[in-house]
């Protein structure tokens, strides 16, 4: 299946799936969109779940198509979480609404401290929605429910009326198990811990970017989706309970996170804005919209608290690992200035970095 | 009201009757209207506001520019008090009218 | 990013701001007059930089700022007809009129989009026949190029289905209402080079010298902005009162010929009211008898707008300098980023948002004195 991405065009033109991987393609491949039907619980739904579904996600409590799904979870605690995806474009430099959905929900109960295992999702569909975007869709999400180690269990698919949904929205929920001894919370950051960032901010943000209607350029920009259990695993085995409070900057930046954080554990945080890491091309899309990258939504990275005495083993541990090679020390919370956010400028002064009203807008002022 | 950045001229062409470039900012290329600044030719820097080149960048400008900022305060012979003069004043809790109508 | 990187060098910054500290021996004000320059001052904290002494007012150089409400108003209307696509900079969105703003438009179904440039609305016109156009035609004269080439083509293509709803405003006639304004207390202008790149800086020699007033044309980088400062302390503590130009790789004298050419083709002089400040005679441009065809104010006669600054506003007040944000009764009460009266809390360069976010890092106690006149000497 193509998986070129035209840059400056906000929708990318998939070619039609391989449909003979698929037990039976035929029925499915008479209706090239989404119909009314497709939500009724009928004979259509049902051909979706056998030929688009099933196929992508097999596992056996998905293949038992009950009411719900019968799992079995090892004694302990059990993280739960849930996240919805209306992303415009679906398909974008980097991945597709599909990866957004399942990595996102992945990385929520990562940071949570639970090793994510099982994940349900819903879809609400525009009638007249391609069929060939939702088999890519459906397809993505399958890759990155095999490289996050997650099964997706249960389902739920509904249409609504064309003009009544902008394609595809996608929810997804999801349960972890908590590992034994690693207590992380927004309320648990402490005065003297090490601030980190997993790597460079604002890649996914400008993805969107460079392919929105009115605002695209040409970049060689990607979305970091990705999922974060693997890199968060191997920190906590190393540092344990040094790690205070974790958490992924998505919506509202690394500015937003820092933010929410410091409120919820009344803390003030310092960051050094030169040692921020920024990948160039996002740092000069930022400055052509007016932009600033602590804002920009991020989609595979975390931002960790740590114990100062642990700071450096854990950028160690980091680095060594694929998603974290541009992990950098950024800052350190502190009691001074509670529940404020002040970064130290590159001329050595000081601002004071609120958080985000709104969306961030590009700006000609 | 002046958010315009540097830009390098990579392709001219016609388009609908305007002149337009490709124009890359630091990685990043986009189609820019060059009527207002028919002097420019592939290679040149040029400012660029909403979608339009302002002005062309003069690159011999820019660099004495340059080079004269990093003279400043070079050759300062006091520099011990005026050191902690700065230091004091960089330490100091932002101002209390950052938005300067204070008076005084 | 070359020719932008270098301007930001922080070790040199911290040597040209050494250096203003050893050429002040008395407090000034000074004005920098652009939104974009402040946005710069306050991100980068510059204004931390300089001497007790010297203060930096920020001036309406803003479009969200200045735009009376009125247009806002206008804007609205137009927005949230059915069959229009109103395309704006992403800064009109917040600004909230008498009720609501763009973004509320939006929300309840107006189709309203951000555009990087008026060509793209252009763009938009031709790919939508059977729907109207219509651009938000704000900002100052760095803008108005870009807006004239848009209107230009539009007209050139036969467009039907474009218009453009425009609030054009000129820096000469604003400083010299600010200067001429009975109180004033701006001492030197940094005067927005972006604007001069256009317009160049003919215009103000006359200014200079009738109110004794340093003018220099400055960028916006770090260090093109502590240039400018220097440049007008040495000015100021010598006595003199000239037009100088520190943006000399963009700015020229006579500034950008071909476009100043089309804005005489497209535009012309107008009255306009600027927000918090009234009418200023000439401060404006509208789109002239050749190009009327094109202004949305006469294409769609909105009529029944009842235009109403919130009582609890004192914007204006604070654009002019006559009050500080923390004045204003309204200050963090009913009035914030979140739920903005005015133009001066919705920009992000405005003053009472600038003061609010900041203002927050002092201590209970000197924030409780801040709201009384405190004198440069409790600072730091």
């Amino acid at each position: 299946m193509a998986e070129e991405v035209k840059t400056g065009s906000p929708v990318v033109q998939k070619d039609t799936p391989d449909f003979s991987n698929w037990s039976c393609p035929l029925p499915l491949a008479d209706y090239p969109t989404i119909v009314m039907g497709h939500g009724g619980g009928g004979k259509l739904g049902n051909e979706l779940v056998e030929h688009l579904f099933l196929p992508a996600f097999r596992n056996p409590a998905l293949e038992n198509l009950g009411d719900a799904a019968v799992l079995d979870l090892p004694a302990g605690r059990v993280a739960m979480s849930t996240d919805s995806f209306v992303v415009q474009p679906l398909f974008f430099p980097g991945g597709s609404i599909g990866e957004l959905a399942v990595n996102g929900t992945v990385n929520d109960l990562s940071v949570s401290g639970a090793e994510p295992k099982y994940l349900s999702t819903s879809f609400i569909l525009e009638e007249g929605f391609p069929l060939a975007q939702l088999a890519a869709i459906v397809d993505d999400m399958a890759k990155a429910a095999a490289t996050a180690g997650v099964k997706i269990v249960t389902g739920d698919t509904k249409v609504v009326e064309r003009g009544h949904g902008d394609g595809c929205y996608i929810n997804t929920a999801g349960i972890g198990v908590l590992r034994p001894g690693i207590q992380v919370g927004p309320h648990r950051a402490q005065a003297g811990d090490a601030i980190l960032v997993s790597g460079t901010i604002g890649d996914h943000g400008m993805a969107i970017m460079s392919v929105r209607e009115g605002l695209e350029f040409e970049s060689q920009i990607r979305s970091d989706c990705a999922a974060l259990n693997g890199l968060i695993a191997d920190v906590l085995e190393a540092a344990g309970g040094a790690v205070h409070a974790m958490r992924d900057p998505t919506r509202g930046g690394l500015a937003s996170t820092l933010n929410e954080i410091a409120q919820s554990s009344g803390v003030g945080m310092e960051i050094d804005e030169p040692s921020l890491p920024v990948r160039p091309e996002v740092q000069s899309a930022c400055e052509l919209l007016g932009l600033d990258p602590v804002y920009v939504a991020n989609e595979g990275k975390v931002v960790f608290f740590v114990a100062p005495e642990a700071a450096e083993q854990v950028l160690e541990v980091l680095h060594a690992h694929a998603l974290g090679r541009e992990a950098a020390r950024i800052g350190r919370v502190t009691a001074e200035h509670p529940r404020m956010l002040v970064a130290r400028t590159a001329m050595g002064a000081n601002r004071v970095i609120p958080i985000q009203i709104g969306e961030q807008l590009p700006r000609i002022c | 009201m002046c958010l315009a950045i540097p830009g390098k001229v990579e392709e001219i062409t016609t388009e609908g009757g305007l002149r337009v470039g490709r124009v890359n900012f630091g990685g990043v290329v986009k189609r820019v209207c060059l009527d207002y600044v028919p002097e420019l030719e592939v290679g040149d820097y040029t400012i660029v506001h909403v979608g339009f080149a302002l002005s062309k960048i003069d690159e011999e400008t820019a660099e004495k520019t340059l080079a004269d900022f990093r003279e400043m305060g070079v050759l300062d012979e006091e520099l011990g008090t005026e050191e902690e003069a700065f230091a004091r004043a960089a330490a100091a809790p932002q101002s209390a009218c950052p938005d300067g109508s204070c008076s005084n | 990013m070359k020719y932008l990187t270098e301007f930001r060098n922080g070790e040199i910054a911290q040597r040209m701001a050494r250096e203003i500290h050893q050429i002040t021996t008395r407090p000034w004000k000074i004005m920098e007059v652009c939104g974009g320059q402040t946005h710069s001052i306050i991100k980068n904290g510059i204004d931390q930089m300089l001497p007790a002494g010297i203060e930096m007012i920020h001036g309406p150089g803003c479009p969200v700022c200045v735009t009376p409400l009125e247009l806002i108003d206008k804007a609205l209307a137009i927005a949230a007809q059915p069959g229009v696509i109103f395309c704006s900079f992403g800064d009109m969105l917040r600004v909230p009129g008498t009720e609501g703003d763009l973004f509320q438009v939006k929300g309840a179904g107006g189709d309203v989009r951000v555009v990087y440039s008026p060509l793209d609305a252009v763009e938009l016109a031709v790919k939508n026949p059977d729907k109207q156009v219509v651009f938000f035609g704000v900002g100052f004269e760095t803008t108005a190029p870009a807006n004239a080439m848009s209107v230009h083509v539009a007209k050139r293509r036969g467009l039907k289905n474009f218009s453009m709803l425009v609030s054009h405003v000129l820096v000469p006639p604003a400083i010299e209402a600010i200067l001429s304004a009975p109180g004033n207390l701006v001492q030197g202008f940094l005067l927005a080079g972006h604007v001069c790149s256009v317009m160049g800086y003919w215009e103000y020699p006359p200014l200079a010298e009738k109110y004794k007033i340093p003018m220099v044309v400055t960028g916006f980088e770090p260090l093109d902005l502590l240039d400018g400062i220097r440049r007008t302390v040495v000015q100021l503590e010598a006595g003199r009162h000239e037009v100088e130009n520190a943006y000399e790789r963009i700015v020229t004298r006579e500034g950008n010929l071909p476009a100043q050419k089309l804005l005489g083709e497209v535009f012309e002089v107008t009255d306009r009211a600027w927000r918090g400040i009234g009418v200023i005679p000439k401060s404006g441009w509208r789109l002239n008898a050749e190009y009327r065809d094109f202004d949305a104010e006469e294409r769609f006669h909105i009529s029944g707008i009842h235009t109403e600054e919130s009582p609890l506003c004192h914007a204006g007040d604070v654009l002019r300098g006559a009050i500080k944000p923390a004045e204003c009764p309204a200050f963090g009460k009913q009035c914030s980023p979140r739920h903005p009266l005015g133009a001066t809390m919705v920009s992000s360069e405005g003053a009472c948002a600038a003061y609010f976010n900041y203002g927050r890092f002092l201590s209970a106690e000197e924030l409780a004195g801040a709201g009384s006149g405190m004198t440069g000497a409790a600072r730091g």
